[in-house]
Formats: structure tokens, C-alpha cells, sequence
């Protein structure tokens, strides 16, 4: 019983990528992007964290049903994000009903 | 590289040996596995089963302050103008870095390195953890000293008091929830740590190095969505211009 070890060189990679990814987020923050700073925002903290999910969380080596498990904790999440919102967010539309 | 197998070094404790009823094992393996693998299995699963409990927990918040972002945009990057980008980035790095020492130390066990190795990279890990702490010390003295706290001596000259303090709320439960694991976190390793100094660990045993990683790596990615949610909203919105 050993699992899979990678290589130290890929645990370098894997870090170069989410050092730049920090300095990536912070310098666009300050540049005006108009609605696209929030995606860019959270696409560069959404990548950064796949990464340590697959590499240093070793999922990528996981077998199947660690993989279905981790996976299913972010299902849920955009369960509860994506009903909660599609309620906040289509409250205005139709003019006259409650609030 | 000192991987080499040669490194090897025998388990600290003899092979488990026959005579209750059974064949010999791995001392480490309990009885109500067939093997050391299936141990491993097991330990891993449960601990993603508990992370999918904390996503969940981390999640509710995440949710609060979507809902409470959504009804005042402007409140929010007001507020969040008053947390120092540099403190904020400073700490994402160091919990980057400690993240890397921490995939080494599981690393180091499970190509059965020397116990020095494995502890040096626990020991990094840990002070890495605490220099976050600090870091994060000094920013709560200066939300404390500014009046930035929630409650009655909140005190806000912007233009948008409610939002702002909701967003402080927000910050406070968040970081404040992220840093009682980091210190939960830095007390496994200590556990950790402790455990590989007695050369509990080799390729053949490592599960415990392996586990508490994952809490450590989890931690961290919260806050990896914290930092840019908390510090960085609407940096690109001078007010003045």
C-alpha cells in the first residue's frame, strides 16, 4: 500500500500556478473590466481551487467514490446557490405582485 | 534527490505477529480491515465525508453574503475598501506556501524519508499557519482600534452605514470561522508532527499525514475565495474620480 506518488516537480508546478493565479487576481482587480471582474474574479479562485483539490487533495489518484463524495459536496453548494438566487434575483419581475 | 528507496526505514514497531487467531500484518492495521489499503480507503472517504459537511457550513455563509452583496453593491465595495489589499495577499501567499509544505510532508512519509524530513516539512507548515495568524491579528487591532466592528461603537463616514456594517459582520464570521480551523488545524499538526517524530510513518503507513492534509488544503481553499470576495471588490472603482 503506497498510493501514487508524483512527482516533487509537479507539487511546483502546481504552486507556481496558483502563485500566479493570486497575482493574476490581485493586479486585475484593479483594472476596470466593467461586469467582467467578477467573473474573472471567481473563475481564477474556481481553477486554483480545482487544483488543490486534484493534486494536493490527490483526487486526481482518488479512487471513484472518494472522487463522487468530494464532488458531491460542490453539487449541493450550486443547488444552494442557484435556487436561492433565481428567488433574489426575479423578485422585480413581475411588476405589482408581493415586495 | 534522497528519494531513493534506500531511505527506507523499518516500521518502528515489529510486525503484528500471528498466535490470536490469525496471520501476521502491518502493526498499524486494524483488525476490522483486510488490508492496508482498504484502511486507507476508508480514512480518506471519511474525511471527505466530513469536508463535504464543512463545504456545506463555509457554504452558508457564502450564501449570506451573496443575498446581502446582491441588495447593496455599492455598500459592499465601500466597506470592503477599508481591508489592506496587502495584508490580504501577504496571507494568501502564506497559506499557498503552507500548502505546498504540507503535499511535502505527506509527500516525505509516504516515500518513507527520514523522520527529520517529514517533521521539517510539518514544522514549516505549522509556522506558516501561524505567521497567517498574526497577520491576521494585526488586521483585527486595526478594524478594533477603527471602529469597524460590528455592534454599538461601529462607526462608519461613508455613505452607506448598514451595508457597511453587514459586510464587517460578514467578515468577522468568515475569517473569524476560517481562523478557528487554522488553529484547529495547526493543533492536528502538532499531533501530526509529534507522531512522525516517533517514526509512525512509512510508505506502508501514512494515512493520518494524509487525512490531516486534507483538512489543511480545504482550509486553504476556503480562503482562497474569502481573499478576493473580502479584499478585492471594486478595487478598480476610484470614488474621487
Amino acid at each position: 500500500m503506497s498510493g501514487h506518488v508524483a512527482p516533487k516537480t509537479m507539487y511546483y508546478a502546481v504552486f507556481a500556478a496558483l502563485i500566479v493565479g493570486t497575482a493574476l487576481t490581485v493586479a486585475v482587480a484593479f483594472v476596470d473590466l466593467g461586469a467582467l471582474n467578477n467573473v474573472v474574479m471567481l473563475t481564477i479562485a474556481v481553477t486554483k481551487a480545482t487544483l488543490v483539490v486534484l493534486y494536493f487533495m490527490h483526487v486526481r489518484w482518488s479512487t471513484r467514490l472518494t472522487w463522487v463524495v468530494a464532488a458531491s459536496g460542490f453539487f449541493w453548494l450550486l443547488i444552494l446557490f442557484g435556487l436561492t438566487m433565481q428567488d433574489y434575483l426575479t423578485r422585480g419581475w413581475v411588476p405589482g405582485t408581493w415586495r | 534527490m534522497s528519494d531513493a528507496p534506500s531511505a527506507y526505514q523499518p516500521p518502528p514497531v515489529a510486525i503484528h505477529p500471528a498466535g490470536h487467531g490469525h496471520t501476521p500484518h502491518h502493526p498499524y492495521l486494524q483488525h476490522h480491515f483486510d488490508s492496508m489499503a482498504q484502511q486507507a480507503e476508508a480514512s480518506t472517504l471519511g474525511m471527505w465525508t466530513f469536508l463535504v459537511t464543512e463545504i456545506m457550513f463555509f457554504g452558508g455563509l457564502f450564501m449570506a453574503y451573496l443575498v446581502y452583496r446582491y441588495y447593496s453593491p455599492m455598500g459592499f465595495q465601500e466597506a470592503s475598501h477599508h481591508l489592506d489589499v496587502f495584508w490580504g495577499t501577504l496571507n494568501t501567499a502564506l497559506l499557498i506556501i503552507s500548502s505546498l509544505t504540507m503535499a511535502l510532508a505527506v509527500r516525505s512519509a509516504q516515500t518513507s524519508q527520514p523522520a527529520m524530513t517529514q517533521v521539517k516539512w510539518l514544522v514549516a507548515t505549522m509556522l506558516l499557519g501561524l505567521g497567517f495568524l498574526g497577520i491576521k491579528v494585526i488586521e483585527y487591532t486595526d478594524k478594533f482600534t477603527h471602529h469597524l466592528v460590528p455592534g454599538p461603537n461601529f462607526r462608519w463616514e461613508g455613505l452607506y452605514p448598514k451595508p457597511a456594517e453587514q459586510f464587517y459582520s460578514l467578515y468577522f464570521a468568515m475569517t473569524g470561522l476560517h481562523a478557528l480551523h487554522m488553529i484547529i488545524g495547526i493543533g492536528i499538526m502538532l499531533v501530526i508532527t509529534w507522531m512522525a517524530w516517533r517514526r509512525t510513518f512509512d510508505s506502508e503507513y501514512y494515512t493520518p499525514v494524509e487525512v490531516a492534509g486534507l483538512y489543511w488544503h480545504f482550509v486553504d481553499i476556503v480562503w482562497i475565495f474569502l481573499f478576493p470576495l473580502l479584499y478585492l471588490i471594486g478595487r478598480h472603482f476610484h470614488p474621487g474620480a
